[in-house]
């Protein structure tokens, strides 16, 4: 589908957003390069910065083909960045002893770009996927890069009140790192702990908001530690010791050993996220429940949402509409 | 100067601060019946609206469905997203469907009336003084902290179609004021701190038949099956939780 | 008697108006304050050590105390103290003992900590009302899960995971011998803890049978004497300490005075009936740390890998390394005593002057173990000169997982931090092992004051959780975002990795 019902749903939620940043992610939008990396970049300006990325990428790989993002002046929009993208294949010999690494070229040169290269923002890095995003209200984005010529067969859209980075690109949602693109309502409050945790295992927070680490917890747990998505959201909001007291021993012992080894990785706080990857997407929220979220299902398509109305936009009949438990995964997968 | 009794207003597309205007002036105008068409995510519909008027509503209303209303009855043939009837100080909210989290928060008084589910913190807060007495009766079930912090009024869930009892944590968590009722047992584990069972006793009994009766007048149920005993009241086990928290320095 | 008397340390006065005299005084006072003569109270200030036995006994609040009730000419770096411990050196050449933690006036970083609380963005969580969950895990934990799918389709856990000690609470009670203590503290402390769900350090004076029916709330300690170690003492613990070292003395041994070897601590401890218990500095089989980790997998191996086995070293200025070191080992945790911690006895000078605040301790162990990517394997215990609910939110901040508490537990059970402990005759029943001063002390009016302190304590830390928004001690973990340092200078800033107010 294209972006444009999206658009419809995420703009009906304005009242949720500032009108200081909102974005989108489509998967399956790059059919003619679906083996390279999409990279899209913001950069300041495309003299300095740009050279810097350009020998940074043809170091570690060869770019296949890149090109600036097309986009169309909004009256409500100040274009503060020049939105970039590069098709790009990793050199994989370059990565010595590691299991993946294609992957960990991405995710080495990413933090690199981002945490060393003044004027350059790499806010999406995945295959055959891409984020759109920028500061202004969702229809504004949406309409900036022209979000209706995308067909994708996932899509995420997230429009922002920002409290901390206001009026910052790099701070809109979705966070995205390689495959995975996360949108997310709430606030963290365990980010610092969480911080810690993934930047010990070599991811480099550069964002300054919490959203990130989740993108980052779910490439550490899913692809590194290849754990399934059910037993990420357990980890990430694992269920309460009680009840983890009051089950049968061989599921009691799973969960304890979930809490115990991903202590570091459980957030707080109150959130309603949703994750994606190019094979499904995952939705939950904290474990007392303190944000929001809504499903919609028809069978053929799974619908998340902060609001039951933004759902309705899309899909006016959808009759299977529920809430999910505090804490338990809403998984759908990608049937081919 | 009454137009017309009957008012229809299509909020297709409508922002909802034009739209309660629409409806405050048809109350005005002296209707005393609304509807409502197309409703899609619009807030805080008949926020603060003092009037005897009654508001049909089709679709789905945005949160705070019916905040400070005083008065009117509100009908939705559809969900409701969060915390309609906030602090809703009288009147009715009828509900052909499920809301979200936080429904009947801090209401005051007044009845609501939600066919199936109701999600998280149902009845939070709700607080009743002298005559004001606040009702929430679900048809189906209810997600967790049913009734967390509740200072007074009543709330009814009745578990149609459910498989087995009501298991959800934290019922009446903080509970300090009203009665909870489940209708079925309630195991312990489920109750919230401060949270106890009590006695089913004649009055309460009488009380919750009639609620029965016009939930299911509304919804259309046969009420037959729920007019027996089998409920499970819950109760504060003190008005003071607090007390006993604190030494002086 | 060329150097003649100093002035009093405290002046005892009694309003003779209230007084009845009740003699209460006298029957408490075991350092010889008091006496009756004919029913006439004559006081003897020089002897009071400031234990505020006789102000807590007496019914009249008829007792005052002064300290220094003489002036010294005032002069910044000549003060009292230092002139009276020249004067006191110079009449005896010896080295000055003193008991409890370090006493200098050096700023408490915890006081200067300030922790975050939730406005707006997030709400904050009524622990009275929702689930707050402080149980902690101690122990070692794997890096990663992996599981395997089965026949059934379903997956399965292959990763074993290692024994931890399960608390309810983040407060544990740190290690107090049988001999620096007296058998009814211990005891009461023993039935406190079991009943709160949390643990104690035996110390390093063995485990007394009357111990026994708490052994399962019992962390056993293996010091340098190893005194009472034996594989009945090893197996009744619920795990196991190392001690290298202490943050009261870093770098030196331990001493209980034959005097305090009676009948019972020596048969506990396995020594002589009245000879010194001496405790080397170091161990002497732990001359490096590859020795350690060998003794760590003895111990492990003589209780069949089912129990913990902690270490514990004293907070001095390399701490974050000597830290790394120990998680390379099997050990399960690491327990940092930092320089306020307190102690029986120890040379003034090393008390007052050796090793590092147990903040910055915690912070630098934290940052190191984060940046080798093995924080989370092993666990981190902090202590020393924790006061209060606020140090201990303050101390899982900086990224310890549990706390050991000593002193307050003690001042639990009626001490009053006189400081005196090395002379055992605590007038608490504390520190000592006179039978009739011993008797004092209640077990069951301690052990309750005690499960008292730690409830307390725990409710309050639930209540400064739920206001910053979280629900699990787990969150609170290292997460210096809540924190904020207010007038501390760039450097330990950096060090406890924290911003300054207001940033
Ligand atoms: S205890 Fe108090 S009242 Fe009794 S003799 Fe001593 S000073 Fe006097
Ligand atoms: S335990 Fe030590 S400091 Fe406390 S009162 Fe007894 S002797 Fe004094």
């Amino acid at each position: 589908m294209d972006g444009s019902a999206i658009k419809d749903a995420l703009s009906l939620m304005d009242e949720r957003g500032s009108g200081e940043g909102a974005g989108y992610v489509a998967y399956g939008i790059y059919p003619d390069f679906p083996d390279c990396y999409a990279l899209h970049v913001f950069f300041d300006n495309i003299v300095e910065p740009k050279s810097k990325v350009d020998d940074l990428l043809s170091k570690w790989g060869v770019i296949v083909h890149q090109e600036e993002i097309p986009t169309y002046e909004q009256p409500r929009l100040k274009r503060q960045h020049i939105p970039w993208r590069y098709f790009f294949k990793p050199n994989k010999d370059l990565m010595v002893g590691s299991l993946t690494p294609e992957e960990d070229i991405i995710i080495k040169t990413v933090m690199g770009i981002n945490s060393g290269i003044n004027g350059a923002l790499v806010f999406s890095s995945g295959k055959n996927m891409g984020v759109f995003k920028a500061a202004g209200w969702p229809e504004d984005v949406a309409n900036f890069y022209r979000i209706d010529s995308y067909k994708g067969y996932i899509w995420l859209a997230h429009n922002r009140y920002p409290t901390n980075t206001p009026g910052w690109w790099g701070g809109a949602h979705p966070f995205n790192l390689l495959d995975w693109s996360v949108v997310h309502n709430g606030e963290i409050t365990s980010y610092g702990t969480n911080r810690q945790y993934v930047e010990s295992n070599g991811y480099k927070c550069t964002m300054s908001t919490d959203t990130e680490v989740v993108a980052y917890l779910f490439d550490l747990l899913g692809r590194k530690h290849e754990l399934p998505e059910n037993f990420i959201v357990k980890a990430l909001a694992p269920h309460f010791w009680d009840e983890i007291d009051s089950m049968q021993p061989r599921e009691r012992e799973l969960n304890r050993a979930i809490r115990l080894t991903y202590g570091p990785a459980m957030m707080n706080g109150p959130f309603g996220i949703v994750v994606a990857r190019s094979d499904g997407i995952v939705g939950f929220t904290d474990r007392i429940k303190l944000r929001p979220l809504v499903v919609g299902d028809d069978g053929d398509r799974l619908y998340i949402s902060s609001e039951e109305a933004a759902i309705r936009t899309v899909d006016p009949d959808i009759e299977n509409i529920y809430m999910p438990k505090a804490g338990e995964p809403v998984i759908g997968r990608v049937v081919i | 100067m009454v137009l017309d009794e009957k008012v229809v207003i299509d909020a297709r597309g409508i922002h909802y601060t034009p739209l309660n205007e629409l409806i405050r002036q048809a109350v005005e105008d002296g209707a005393t019946e609304i509807v409502l068409k197309n409703v899609l995510g619009q807030r805080f519909i008949a926020d603060a609206l003092k009037a005897d008027v009654c508001i049909e509503i089709y679709g789905v209303p945005g949160g705070d469905l019916g905040m400070f209303m005083s008065g009117p009855v509100c009908i939705v043939h559809g969900n409701c997203e969060h915390a309609p009837g906030n602090t809703m100080d009288d009147g009715k909210i009828i509900i052909h469907g499920s809301t979200g989290d936080a429904a009947a928060h801090s209401m005051r008084g007044g009845k609501i009336f939600v066919r199936d589910y109701i999600g998280y913190r149902g009845g939070i807060h709700m607080k009743e003084y002298d005559q004001k007495k606040p009702i929430l009766v679900i048809g189906k079930s209810a997600h967790s902290f049913l009734g967390e912090y509740m200072a007074g009024g009543l709330i009814i869930l009745l578990g149609i179609d459910q498989k087995g009892p009501y298991f959800e944590r934290g019922i009446g968590s903080g509970i300090h004021g009203g009665r909870i009722v489940i209708r079925g047992t309630v195991d312990d584990r489920y109750l919230g701190v401060g949270a106890r069972k009590m006695e089913l006793n004649e009055n309460m009994l009488c009380e919750i038949h009639s609620l029965v009766k016009e939930f299911c007048n509304y919804f259309n149920i046969d009420d037959k099956p729920l007019m027996d005993n089998d409920y499970t009241v819950i109760g504060p086990s003190s008005s003071r939780p607090f007390a006993g928290k604190y030494t002086w320095e | 008697m060329s150097l003649g008397s100093v002035p009093l340390k405290y002046r005892i006065d009694i309003d003779r108006d209230q007084c009845m005299r009740c003699m209460r005084c006298v029957e408490n006072c075991s350092y010889g304050v008091f006496r009756n003569e004919e029913g006439k109270l004559i006081l003897n200030s020089r002897k009071c050590t400031a234990c505020h036995r006789c102000i807590s006994m007496c019914p009249r609040d008829a007792i005052s105390l002064k300290e220094r009730p003489v002036d010294y000419r005032s002069h910044s770096l000549w003060t009292g103290e230092a002139r009276e411990d020249i004067i006191n050196q110079s009449r005896t050449g010896k080295i000055l003992l003193a008991g409890m933690g370090n006493a200098k006036e050096y700023p408490v970083i915890f006081d200067r900590l300030v922790l975050d609380a939730c406005q707006v963005t997030n709400p904050s969580i009524d622990p009275l009302r929702e689930p707050m969950e402080l149980r902690t895990h101690i122990g070692k934990k794997p890096p990663r899960l992996e599981f395997k799918k089965n026949e059934d389709g379903d997956v399965d856990l292959i990763t074993e995971l290692a024994p931890n000690l399960e608390l309810e609470t983040p407060i544990m009670i740190g290690h107090m011998s049988y001999g620096a203590i007296s058998l009814n503290a211990q005891r009461s402390i023993a039935k406190a803890v079991s009943k709160v769900g949390t643990f104690m350090g035996t110390g390093e004076g063995g485990l007394h049978e009357s111990i026994y029916p708490y052994q399962d709330n019992m962390i056993v300690q293996v010091a340098s004497g190893r005194f009472g170690v034996d594989i009945n003492y090893l197996d009744r613990g619920a795990a196991i300490e190392i001690k290298i070292g202490q943050g009261a003395k870093p770098g030196i041994g331990g001493h209980l005075p034959g005097e305090k070897v009676c009948s019972d601590v020596s048969c506990t401890r396995m020594i002589p009936l009245g000879s010194d218990a001496i405790s080397p500095a170091p161990h002497h089989d732990i001359y490096s740390i590859e020795d350690l980790a060998q003794l760590v997998r003895g111990l492990k191996e003589a209780t069949q890998w089912k129990k913990p086995v902690f270490v514990k070293v004293a907070a001095v200025h390399n701490v974050a390394a000597i830290a790394a070191g120990i998680a390379r080992s099997s050990a399960d945790a690491v327990v940092i005593d930092g320089f306020r911690g307190g102690t029986g006895a120890a040379p003034k000078v090393f008390r007052d002057n050796v090793g590092i605040p147990i903040e910055a301790a915690i912070a630098s162990v934290d940052r190191k173990l984060n940046e080798q990517g093995i924080r989370n394997e092993i666990s981190i215990i902090a202590s020393g000169g924790i006061r209060n609910s606020a140090d201990i939110a303050k101390s899982i901040a900086l990224g310890a997982d549990a706390v050991y508490i000593g002193t307050a537990a003690l001042i639990a059970m009626g001490c009053r931090v006189c400081g005196s402990c090395y002379r055992g005759l605590c007038p608490w029943g504390i520190a000592t092992q006179r039978e009739d001063l011993v008797k004092r002390l209640d077990i069951d009016s301690g052990s309750r004051q005690v499960a008292n302190l730690i409830h307390a304590w725990t409710y309050e830390l639930s209540e400064l959780m739920g206001a910053a928004g979280i629900n699990s001690i787990e969150s609170l973990r290292g997460n210096r975002e809540r924190l904020r340092g207010y007038m501390l200078d760039e450097g330990s800033l950096d060090v406890l990795q924290i911003k300054p107010i207001g940033a």
